[in-house]
């Protein structure tokens, strides 16, 4: 049973009287310890592709099935319960809380899943030293570089050991070096099992991924293998 | 999230915004103490009212005798000399509750010390009349049966008679001259003040009420022993209207008035004047409160207010806690929490601060206070429901926050 199964996946945007469509009908499926990589120029439907397989947005048509659950007609608490469980997102921007340190942000996911405080505050130490920050925890997002940040939202993604990470533009707002060590945590990270979806628009980070699809216009173009395999 | 977690980071968000969560809380802060304090004054002036009230006597009926027609004339109240020492009596014996019914004369006249003088009310009475009014002797002995049987020269002062005839030195023993007659005085009278219309009540010299029916008052002797007045004194709680309808009764029956007569005596029942001085400090009470209420509901729309443009400011935040796993409703909560807690301390400080401001007012105002468990109970019960009534709408608008509009958030 694929990870990932999705069918005449479509989202359409209301803007004003006009619906735009966004994505138009997308079938494809992923499987368990793929690393793949979404790719496509701005509009292309990549971005609301990954909201889409994060459970952060609801399709306006077509299937999702994530770890054979149908997740289309989940309701906000179901959804949110499946984010927690199933997911770890990484974004371009952090997307860290700005006045909790390293720490607390990396137990923010545990908070949800009712995880007792002693074992929080033990599970994430242990993600942030496993992505090498054991020794910055006590630090806010602010005293900390950017690439020291991103591996802090890795840890946070890992912290509730989901089967599957999104990530989004993680390079994004890294210099080329850091983005480097970035992909090669991604690479460890996926050898260990993970699953591993990325969107990115920059073709050398993309040839990290073993599998490679190619949006345009709300549609898939193309789906090879890529250049990590 | 259990409640632990929740309050604890309700705290460490509200730590981080301390002078705009301090502001938020003033607003609690100030309506909680504004309603315990007013609901402390409130309480005091009503008590105060209350004992100036029975200072008065309350559960009092009094008794004049009935109007004479002279010739087409009518006088006024008490100008006939219907009512008797032994309607009194019979009044004491023959109706349930009362605890004193004081036959009483009085009448103004000189009283002279050396060479003082003073034009003072004079009431010729009996020892119960003491009972009956409530008034205290402060110094001295008060006056018995035997002053009244011997019709003893003896008289009990009040203390407006007694600074006005010895400036302020102790006048039991020494003697003065009412009308021309000596009398000893006895007894100094505790102050009493003003009563409802503003008559100085300590403005009185007490004497037997034999010897005043004979010498002083000039009230004739050869119809009975007449009174110019009965005060009947009730027992605490006695069903004033009931027994003013048995004394009407009782007396018609003595007077042997036929039941097409009208009453040859005026009933008046103190009680009903009380009442309604307790329904006005009632209101009184009430409007304080009211407007203290105010003040609070103000607070509450503060906290609202404060709670929405931190939600806006937060959507941020609140769009990182959904994408990790946060449930609407553990949005809500938080949110919630922040609100209610800071109603809460705001409700703790200003329970302190509404305290510390009653006793402040009753210290140095002077005025009376009264404070009362139930009013802070309210106090602290209204501020958690203005945190929970005023949190609730911007918490339910954070949590319908869509995840993905709430992380692209600007």
């Amino acid at each position: 049973m694929p990870l990932i199964e999705v069918e005449n996946l479509a989202r359409d945007y209301q803007v004003g009287e006009v619906s735009v469509p966004a994505l138009r009908g997308v079938t494809l499926s992923i499987e368990r310890g793929e690393f793949v990589a979404v790719m496509g120029p701005s509009g292309s439907g990549k971005s609301t592709f990954m909201n889409l397989l994060g459970c952060l947005d609801v399709p306006s048509s077509g299937r999702y099935l994530l770890d054979g659950e149908a997740v289309s007609g989940l309701g906000p608490d179901r959804l949110a319960g499946i984010r927690n469980r199933y997911l770890g997102f990484v974004f371009q921007n952090f997307n860290l809380l700005p006045r909790a340190t390293a720490q607390e942000n990396v137990e923010l996911p545990l908070l949800y899943a009712n995880v007792p405080a002693p074992e929080r505050h033990h599970r994430a130490a242990a993600k942030l030293a496993k992505v090498g920050l054991g020794e910055r925890a006590q630090h806010r997002p602010a005293q900390l570089s950017g690439g020291q940040q991103q591996r802090v939202a890795i840890a946070r993604a890992l912290v509730n050991e989901p089967p599957l990470i999104l990530a989004d533009e993680p390079t994004g707002a890294l210099d080329t070096h850091t983005s480097r060590e970035l992909m090669q945590l991604f690479q460890e990270l996926n050898a260990t099992g993970i699953t591993v979806v990325l969107v990115t628009h920059e073709p050398d980070i993309a040839a990290y991924a073993k599998r490679l699809l190619l949006f345009r216009d709300g549609v898939l173009v193309e789906d090879r293998a890529g250049g990590g395999t | 999230m259990n409640l632990l977690d929740t309050t604890h980071s309700a705290l460490r968000s509200l730590r981080a915004n301390k002078l705009r969560s301090a502001l938020t809380a003033l607003g609690i802060i100030i309506g909680v103490a504004a309603v315990i304090t007013m609901l402390a004054v409130g309480e005091g002036a009503k008590r105060q009212v209350a004992e100036k009230l029975k200072s008065l006597g309350t559960n009092m009926l009094v008794i004049y005798p009935g109007a004479v027609t002279s010739s087409g004339v009518r006088l006024g109240s008490g100008s006939r000399n219907t009512l008797t020492e032994s309607d009194a009596r019979a009044i004491q014996d023959e109706v349930a509750h009362v605890l004193a019914s004081a036959p009483g004369l009085r009448g103004t006249g000189q009283v002279v010390n050396g060479n003082l003088n003073w034009s003072t009310l004079i009431y010729g009475i009996g020892p119960e009349y003491l009972t009956a009014r409530e008034w205290r002797v402060a110094r001295g002995r008060a006056l018995d049966e035997n002053d009244v049987r011997s019709s003893a020269k003896v008289a009990l002062v009040g203390q407006t008679v007694a600074q006005m005839l010895f400036g302020g030195t102790d006048p039991t023993g020494e003697t003065i001259r009412v009308k021309y007659v000596p009398f000893t005085i006895v007894g100094l009278l505790d102050a009493k003040g003003q009563n409802l219309s503003g008559m100085d009540q300590d403005d009185v010299i007490l004497i037997p009420i034999s010897t005043a029916r004979g010498r002083i008052l000039g009230q004739s002797q050869g119809r009975g022993r007449t009174v110019g007045h009965v005060y009947v004194k009730m027992a605490e709680g006695a069903d004033m209207k009931g027994a003013e309808e048995r004394v009407r009764e009782l007396l018609r029956q003595r007077h042997r008035l036929q039941a097409d007569q009208d009453d040859d005596f005026n009933i008046r029942n103190l009680s009903e004047v009380v009442q309604a001085e307790e329904a006005a400090s009632q209101v009184l009470s009430s409007l304080l409160a009211a407007v203290a209420s105010v003040s609070l509901l103000v607070g509450g729309i503060g906290i609202m207010n404060i709670m929405l443009v931190s939600v806006t400011e937060r959507i941020r935040e609140i769009g990182i806690r959904l994408a990790v796993g946060a449930r609407p409703r553990d949005i809500l909560t938080q949110f919630l929490a922040e609100a209610i807690i800071l109603s809460l301390l705001g409700g703790l400080v200003g329970i302190a601060l509404g305290v510390g401001g009653s006793l402040a007012l009753e210290r140095f105002a002077g005025w009376q206070v009264l404070l009362q468990s139930q009013a802070i109970v309210l106090a602290v019960a209204s501020a958690s429901v203005i945190g929970v009534f005023f949190g609730w709408y911007p918490a339910r608008k954070a949590s319908r926050l869509a995840p993905i509009e709430a992380l692209r958030y600007e």
